[in-house]
């Protein structure tokens, strides 16, 4: 009774919607106190929900599970289709958890209009869920967009630097302008489905799902032009470079909680991974496409890792550093074989934990400085020596130490990429020195050597609330890091379908077992 | 039993330091250094049940803990193979290293940060055990980057001096592209054998072509280079004496900086199908000995005296390597880490005897003062001379003798010429320390002391070590050592050498020894102005070695300078190029609106104003729409969406 009850229950939907409910319930209170309560409660129970998920999911399938599906515009074959498979699921937990992180450490950071702070956290937490778990496409771009709406104001209004109404504007523009061409491409699929779809009589005649469009051939030169439409809208968001500039400007200007967010939840690479390269599987494999983003993503690598070697602020290393993990996570997804596309699928979940942690680190050193330039740093470990300890430890996290999770990720990226073609991984592989030489140089200069003149004598170390941020993300680091076999076993039966279906590509998806689908 | 051993060994001290790590701050040193040392003694003994076994059985032991990494075709286990050489290994990390952990609860005494020490320093026994105890690369390759880590901590221990903290980020850095070599090196074992584990690499090691193979040693080379200080990724060992002593002792001579030789000692499978490889390797020790040995002779830091002696002998290693003598190149780690940690620590003692001072143009005469530090200080000197019959004599003689009967003549006489500097400067440092009269300032010298027993007792352990542990390998390519290692690193002495040849070159090597401590006596003993005059008279090249050749001053001319302009300058392109580009965009974008203003103005509204008013008023109502917020654009998209749908909605219903 019980066990059917929660198979039908429609757990997504109340994870989807149950933080911008919250939202709108927040604004029903006056008393800060009181709105920061809720949020932590409502943020709490999301978590609670999405880790019921994570464990009831059947680990080692491919399948589409506690999937929910009601048709929205049949005509046009827009349904509302929420599922999650290895590729997602645990994208809804770190979102889930980051979140929670992030309320906890706005509790006394943010201090005007906290209601409506926490009301665009929580509408930006559905939004990215829905992202994350939307199975039509269509679904998918109206989550897509409804996101920007929130970031914009978390940027504009709770933003510390001078030009944050710039960023604010760029960060949207900048990604609006990526979604026009990603929508074409959606509805080039469309127009390719229900070509095929009245051919051979196959019901719906239209349809934005991503399991119809799967099922279903494009030709090859629709395929390429599809894939860049999408490559923009993607692209634009990761950022790849070189469409990254907006990245530095919004994770400087805006607010600690925003960054922790566009840092942390790599949406831009995810659309990769959950669209691009299954739906178009052979565009994607063209040794045009391959040879162009990887040496993009090998750019990326390089430009951004000797770019944050130079940074004199820790918000701006930690963009340049994110754009060149991005990298590795482009390098490893085009590397178009299982161990590159699992590493870079548990890269991202990593740089959840890690980069997130380093943005948290630096809203701890602007919260005590106000500021996270170097000139106001130095010889901070006598006085603070649990920053210094937490931000080492986070910070060799993000560089792939081995014990990290982060280097498991790493490690099956380089391999994937080795294995794809020796160059790229040897390239790809001097990045892991330059890494090592940004943070640790930066880590130097801000927490060794002698006390820096700015840092002021009564600085505190980090309180209770900071310790158990710092210690939540390190504990995750190293389950991941040391034992990483839930994770990879969560990962793999997904994993193990898309290298399939890379190496049949489209055509042969018409044979009737094809796709997984289970409703 | 043995298995769970096995499994036990690195425990032990992981345990400690979690325990010290969270909790160290809530109880007594006392509490913490037991735990510390009471961790490694416990891990010692578990390697002593191990190595006994084995011993007995001469079986080799392989134990998975748990599946790590895995999905597709691969699968790494967190695993432990323990044989013969990893028994070696491990009864030196933790015989060695309980003896300098029991050391340091003396010379530690007192430091503010003694947990963190403690702390950092069972981190680093984990990351060794591991290291050494790994069944394939990967593990391996956690205790590799996890020595690497601790060393980093380690060296940059007295944070607060800006010295050591450079130091630790320059030894981290260069570590890691010995790193990234070895990571290459693990990639390309993985496309050819499609496994990680060692025994089953070394099973089909024959179908490795010899350009795959020659790629795959000098990947692990790099990666063995970098840890092992050698040529040319040595600069980080020298400034790594900004640590602690017993860090110098345990880290930077007897443990990690061998991790390159036993790295390729068990790779030595795919360096036998190589013989580029091989060359690469003799050539390099040979050159790291020689070369690093020169610059020890002037320098005059007790400690960085003996760290160009550490990066010497092991070149001495690597060129035991390269000829192929692997037992030789073991059995020199081992004596090795006996005679360079007694060393150390008996400098150690020095230092603390003189309250910090290190230059040993502030010593001397400190004979009578601290006779058991200056008696074990005499015992490594000889040892690492290559005198008989302390331990350094047997191991490295038989490098030697190896390079000359295998005619590798070059490589014996840079290795020659390495003992006799050697034997040179070690006494030289034994005569500027304990000789002749004090150059101490007033104040030290009241305060001159010998170290209590908890520092000296590991001292007169290791002098033991030091004049017995030589006998292990007695007699040459036939003693025990060799014996128990013959699995492992292939049976030895296929040419037969005449027991002559053997006396001979013993004898050889004895003498350059003592001619090393004679002109080290004649200069700093009977004519102590003699050193003076002769580096005036050669001006030149005395500052060049003073000042270690400028290899630093060249890396950071050639590499370290042009990546901070590279960056700079891509500074300037990402936010003038790049972000212009970007900015231009929007600019023309800007303009195209402007234009189009003016023409909805002029143009459009002008004929709307024809149609009338009203369509005038609806015009402005949309305008109001551009109001050049954001989230009305998102909202627009989103109803035009919808519109569009229902739109759609209805034709097709029609």
């Amino acid at each position: 009774m019980i066990e059917e009850l929660a198979s039908t229950f429609p757990i997504l939907t109340c994870i989807l919607f149950l933080p911008v409910i919250g939202a709108v319930v927040l604004w029903l209170f006056d008393d800060e106190d009181m709105v920061r309560t809720s949020a932590l409660a409502i943020a709490l129970l999301e978590l609670a929900l999405c880790v019921f998920v994570l464990l009831r999911f059947v680990p080692e399938s491919a399948a589409m599970q506690f999937s929910e599906h009601v048709p929205w515009i049949p005509a046009l074959g827009i349904s509302y289709h929420l599922a999650v498979d290895g590729i997602s699921v645990l994208f809804v937990g770190l979102t889930a958890f980051l979140t929670v992180l992030i309320v906890i450490y706005s509790w006394d950071t943010v201090r005007h209009q906290v209601k409506l702070y926490m009301m665009a956290l929580l509408a930006l937490e559905t939004t990215v869920m829905g992202v994350f778990i939307s199975i039509d496409l269509i679904l998918f771009f109206v989550f897509w967009e409804l996101m920007l709406i929130p970031s914009y104001f978390l940027i504009k209004l709770w933003g510390g630097g001078a030009e944050r109404h710039y960023a604010a504007l760029k960060f949207v523009l900048y990604t609006l302008l990526g979604s026009v061409f990603m929508l074409v491409g959606i509805v080039l699929l469309d127009i390719n489905y229900h070509q095929w779809a009245t051919l051979r009589h196959i019901e719906p005649t239209y349809s934005f799902d991503l399991l119809d469009l799967l099922s279903v051939p494009i030709p090859f030169g629709q395929q390429v032009l599809i894939f860049w439409l999408l490559f923009l809208g993607f692209a634009f968001k990761a950022p790849v470079f070189p469409f990254h500039t907006w990245l530095p400007d919004a994770l400087f200007e805006g607010p600690i909680g925003m960054a922790v967010v566009l840092g942390g939840l790599k949406l831009g690479t995810f659309g990769f991974i959950r669209f691009s390269i299954p739906l178009l599987p052979d565009a994607s494999k063209s040794q045009t496409v391959v040879s162009i983003i990887m040496a993009l993503g090998l750019a990326a690598v390089l430009y951004g890792a000797i770019l944050a070697l130079v940074q004199q602020d820790l918000r701006r290393l930690l963009a340049f550093s994110s754009i060149s993990h991005l990298g590795f996570v482009v390098i490893g997804l085009f590397a178009l074989n299982f161990q590159g596309l699992q590493g870079s699928l548990l890269t991202m979940i990593n740089l959840g934990f890690s980069t997130a942690g380093l943005f948290f680190i630096a809203g701890f050193l602007y919260s005590r400085q106000q500021s996270t330039q170097l000139g106001s740093l130095g010889g901070m470990a006598k006085q603070t020596p649990l920053i210094a300890c937490f931000f080492l430890f986070l910070g060799l996290a993000g560089i792939g130490l081995p014990g990290t999770g982060s280097f498991v990720g790493e490690f099956l990226i380089l391999l994937g990429a080795f294995k794809a073609n020796w160059i790229y991984g040897a390239i790809a592989v001097t990045g892991v020195i330059l890494s090592a030489a940004y943070f640790l140089w930066y880590y130097e200069r801000s927490m060794l050597g002698p006390l820096g003149k700015a840092v002021k004598d009564s600085i505190r170390d980090l309180h209770p609330r900071e310790i158990l941020i710092a210690s939540a993300l390190s504990l995750m680091i190293l389950w991941i890091g040391l034992y990483p076999s839930p994770f990879l076993k969560m990962m793999n039966g997904s994993v193990q379908a898309l290298v399939d279906r890379l190496e049949r590509g489209t055509v042969a998806s018409l044979e009737p077992k094809q796709p997984v689908r289970v409703d | 039993m043995t298995d769970l051993l096995i499994q036990l060994i690195p425990l032990f001290p992981l345990l400690a330091v979690i325990l010290n790590g969270l909790l160290g701050t809530r109880y007594s040193h006392d509490f913490a250094h037991r735990l510390a040392w009471g961790s490694v003694g416990l891990s010692f003994l578990c390697t002593v049940g191990v190595f006994v076994d084995i011993l007995r059985t001469g079986t080799a032991h392989e134990v998975i803990a748990y599946r790590w990494i895995f999905g597709g075709d691969l699968t790494v286990n967190l695993a432990y193979l323990v044989d013969p050489l990893t028994c070696i290994m491990l009864l030196v990390v933790t015989g060695v290293g309980l003896l300098i952990h029991i050391y340091s609860v003396g010379y530690m005494h007192g430091e503010a940060g003694f947990t963190r020490f403690f702390t950092y320093m069972n981190l680093f026994m984990v990351s060794m055990l591991l290291l050494v105890m790994g069944n394939n690369y990967v593990v391996l390759f956690i205790g590799w980057e996890g020595v690497g880590l601790c060393s980093y901590l380690l060296i940059g221990y007295y944070y607060t001096k800006v010295s050591a903290a450079k130091a630790a980020s320059k030894a981290f850095v260069v570590n890691r592209i010995g790193d990234a070599g070895f990571l290459l090196a693990i990639f390309l074992i993985f496309i050819n054998f499609k496994t990680l584990d060692y025994t089953k690499v070394f099973a089909q090691v024959g179908q490795l072509s010899p350009e795959m193979a020659t790629a795959i040693a000098l990947c692990l080379l790099v990666g063995a280079i970098g840890k092992s200080a050698q040529l040319p990724l040595y600069t980080w060992l020298p400034d790594a004496m900004e640590g602690p002593t017993p860090v110098s002792a345990l880290i930077h001579a007897a443990t990690m900086v061998t991790a390159g030789v036993y790295m390729i000692v068990r790779n030595h499978a795919i360096f036998d199908l190589s013989p580029t490889a091989m060359t690469t390797v003799g050539v390099i020790g040979g050159l790291t000995a020689l070369f690093a040995a020169t610059i020890g002779l002037v320098q005059t830091d007790i400690k960085r005296v003996l760290a160009y002696s550490t990066v010497s002998q092991l070149g001495y290693m690597f060129l035991g390597c390269g000829i192929g003598a692997y037992t030789a190149a073991v059995f020199h780690l081992v004596t090795h880490a006996f005679f360079k940690a007694l060393l150390f620590l008996t400098a150690g003692s020095v230092i603390h005897a003189l309250s910090g001072e290190q230059d040993i143009r502030k010593m001397g005469g400190l004979k009578s003062k601290i006779p058991w530090t200056y008696r074990m200080f005499l015992v490594g000197t000889i040892a690492i001379a290559g005198i008989p019959p302390l331990a350094g004599f047997w191991s490295k003689d038989e490098i030697l003798a190896h390079a000359f009967t295998n005619h590798h003549y070059m490589l014996y006489g840079m290795a020659a010429v390495a003992a006799l500097l050697t034997s040179f400067y070690m006494f030289r440092l034994v005569y500027l320390t304990f000789y002749g009269t004090s150059r101490m300032d007033h104040h030290t010298e009241e305060h001159v002391h010998e170290s209590p027993m908890v520092m000296v007792g590991p001292l007169l352990a290791l002098g033991v070590l030091s004049i017995l542990g030589g006998f292990m390998g007695f007699p040459p390519d036939q003693g025990w050592l060799h014996q128990f290692l013959a699995p492992v690193a292939g049976a030895v002495g296929e040419h037969e050498v005449s027991t002559g040849l053997v006396l001979t070159l013993m004898m050889v090597a004895t003498g350059i020894a003592l001619i090393g401590w004679g002109l080290a006596h004649y200069f700093y003993s009977v004519n102590p102005s003699m050193p003076d005059r002769l580096a005036e008279q050669f001006q030149t090249a005395y500052t060049t070695v003073l000042n270690k050749y400028y290899v630093d001053e060249l890396y950071d001319l050639l590499w370290v300078e042009p990546t901070k302009k590279l960056g700079l300058l891509f500074d300037w392109f990402d936010r003038t190029v790049i972000d212009g580009l970007v900015r231009s965009v929007a600019q023309a974008a800007d303009w195209a609106a402007a234009g189009s203003t003016w023409a909805e103005k002029y143009v459009i509204y002008g004929g709307l104003n024809i149609i009338g008013y009203g369509n005038h008023l609806a015009a402005r109502q949309w305008r109001q729409l551009q109001s050049g917020m954001v989230h009305h654009y998102a909202a627009i998209i989103v109803a035009g969406l919808f519109l569009l749908a229902v739109i759609i909605q209805f034709i097709v219903q029609l």
